[in-house]
């Protein structure tokens, strides 16, 4: 497959069109994605999410210019909501990206979540995959949400950064609500800015009381997310978060915490291709079934209900014990 | 396995335009047309368009142009796109260009142009056909 050896040498042309025809669902690019699969295990996957509007994207500008200056080959893949009125998306991350663009050595991919909560799902995963057999060294995800249900941001990534800003006190009505977000680092962004230290104050108070949490459910090792604090329009600090990154990565490899979390990822994406694969499979065994086509035309015709049509052929197709 | 076909489309503002507020209105109507859109900035540079829809995989690329450049850079950007193997990315072209410079943007390779009055609707509609 000349497409696979050109994605591996890190073709982006080659790359992106892969992540692009996976990100339709295509069935073929999963039998490509097959090939790259062994390639990958590689990256330090870094997540970053926050509300709209903190900085995670003029963070992630930042961060990498600070990879590339210690010579690592740096991916994006920056999620934006889908509009649920009509299904398109503004992408607009990667304008703050833009110095970067036509550094061979970066590669961004801008995603729209299309319905999907924190706008993570499979895709985000495959292109990951992709990104990685690709050769890059860090991959980063910027999300608005650490996301729910099947993909989570904690199991996508093996670092999670979440992003606040000074002065919204949520830190605290986090706590008070019992809705921690787990993040392995906490950065506070926007330090330009009046009440810093009382949010820096409020998110150590609220990291120690998960630590106590934490002690009797997950005995050791045990890491304690630090709090960084950052002016993205400056890029002061992100030295600083780009090594807490690296050092909790060094952490996660030294207590084999990798594999675990490579372990994780690999059942969460069998389970999810599983699912996709036998809704398929299933699918177009049904369209091509006599009672689908039967019932079909009763539908058009008015003769038969559609969710007695439904019924009809998944009792007539499918008999478990 | 669901198949989505949505078209993405880059948009982007070539050379040193001072605003991109009609980019941007435009960029809005595509997305309320079920499209996906990246929208990359102001003043970027053909090699930065270039690299952007590569990396982006998009179906289209639009350039909004308000300084009567028009003719040149669409030249210029086409050579680059067949240089760099983008020849299935189709290039539309709006903002401030006179009617009659629109047979010779098509004949070098330009799919579509929409000028400076052109309604939201004419655009999406003049859009969808070049995916029929
Ligand atoms: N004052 C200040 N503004 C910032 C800082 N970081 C980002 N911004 C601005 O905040 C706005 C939103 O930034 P963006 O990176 O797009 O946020 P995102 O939605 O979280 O990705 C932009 O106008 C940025 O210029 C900062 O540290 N200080
Ligand atoms: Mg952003």
């Amino acid at each position: 497959m000349p497409e696979i050896v050109a994605i591996l040498q890190g073709n982006q042309r080659a790359g992106a069109r892969m992540i692009r025809l996976l990100e339709q669902g295509k069935l073929e690019a999963l039998t490509l994605l097959k090939q790259l699969y062994p390639h990958s295990g590689n990256a330090f996957i870094i997540g970053i999410t926050g509300s709209p509007g903190v900085g995670k994207s003029t963070l992630i500008d930042d961060l990498i210019t600070v990879f590339r200056k210690q010579s690592k080959r740096v991916a994006v893949i920056a999620v934006d909501p889908s509009s649920p009125f009509s299904g398109g998306a503004i992408l607009g991350d990667r304008l703050r990206m833009q110095r970067h663009a036509t550094d061979k050595n970066v590669f961004i991919r801008s995603m729209a979540s299309r319905g999907q909560t924190g706008g993570l799902s499979r895709a985000t995963k495959d292109a990951a995959i992709v990104m990685d057999a690709m050769g890059y060294d860090i991959i980063l995800i910027e999300t608005v949400g650490a996301g729910q249900g099947e993909f989570d941001i904690a199991t996508l990534a093996h670092s999670t950064g979440i992003v606040r800003i000074p002065g919204t006190g949520d830190g605290i009505q986090a706590v008070k609500a019992g809705i921690l977000e787990t993040g392995d680092v906490y950065i506070v962004n926007k330090c330009d800015r009046p009440d810093v230290d009382a949010s820096v104050h409020a998110l150590t108070m609220m990291i120690g009381m998960q630590n106590m949490g934490r002690q009797t459910s997950h005995p050791s090792p045990k890491w304690t997310p630090p709090v960084v604090k950052t002016n993205a329009l400056k890029g002061t600090g992100v030295d600083e978060l780009a090594d807490t990154f690296l050092s909790h990565f060094d952490f996660l490899k030294k207590h084999n915490l990798t594999d675990q979390t490579k372990r994780n990822q690999e059942t969460l994406y069998f389970k999810s291709l599983l699912k996709d694969l036998t809704l398929a499979k299933i699918h177009s065994f049904m369209e091509t079934s006599p009672a689908y086509k039967s019932v079909l035309k009763r539908i058009q015709t008015h003769e038969m209900d559609p969710i007695s049509a439904a019924e009809h052929v998944v009792n007539t197709m499918i008999i478990l014990k | 396995m669901e198949t989505t076909n949505k078209i993405r489309v880059l948009i982007a503002k070539p050379g040193l335009d001072g605003h991109d507020k009609g980019a941007k209105i435009v960029a809005l109507a595509l997305r309320d047309a079920g499209m996906e859109v990246i929208y990359s900035g102001l003043h970027q540079t053909l090699n930065q368009i270039i690299q952007t829809a590569t990396q982006e995989a998009v179906d289209v690329i639009g350039l909004s142009i308000m300084s009567g450049a028009h003719l040149p850079i669409c030249k210029r950007l086409i050579t680059m796109m067949k240089e760099q193997g983008l020849d299935d990315i189709r290039l539309i072209v709006g903002g401030v260009i006179p009617y009659q410079d629109i047979p010779e943007l098509k004949e070098m390779g330009v799919a579509a142009v929409f000028p400076g009055g052109i309604s939201f609707e004419d655009i999406i509609t003049g859009m969808n056909k070049l995916f029929e």
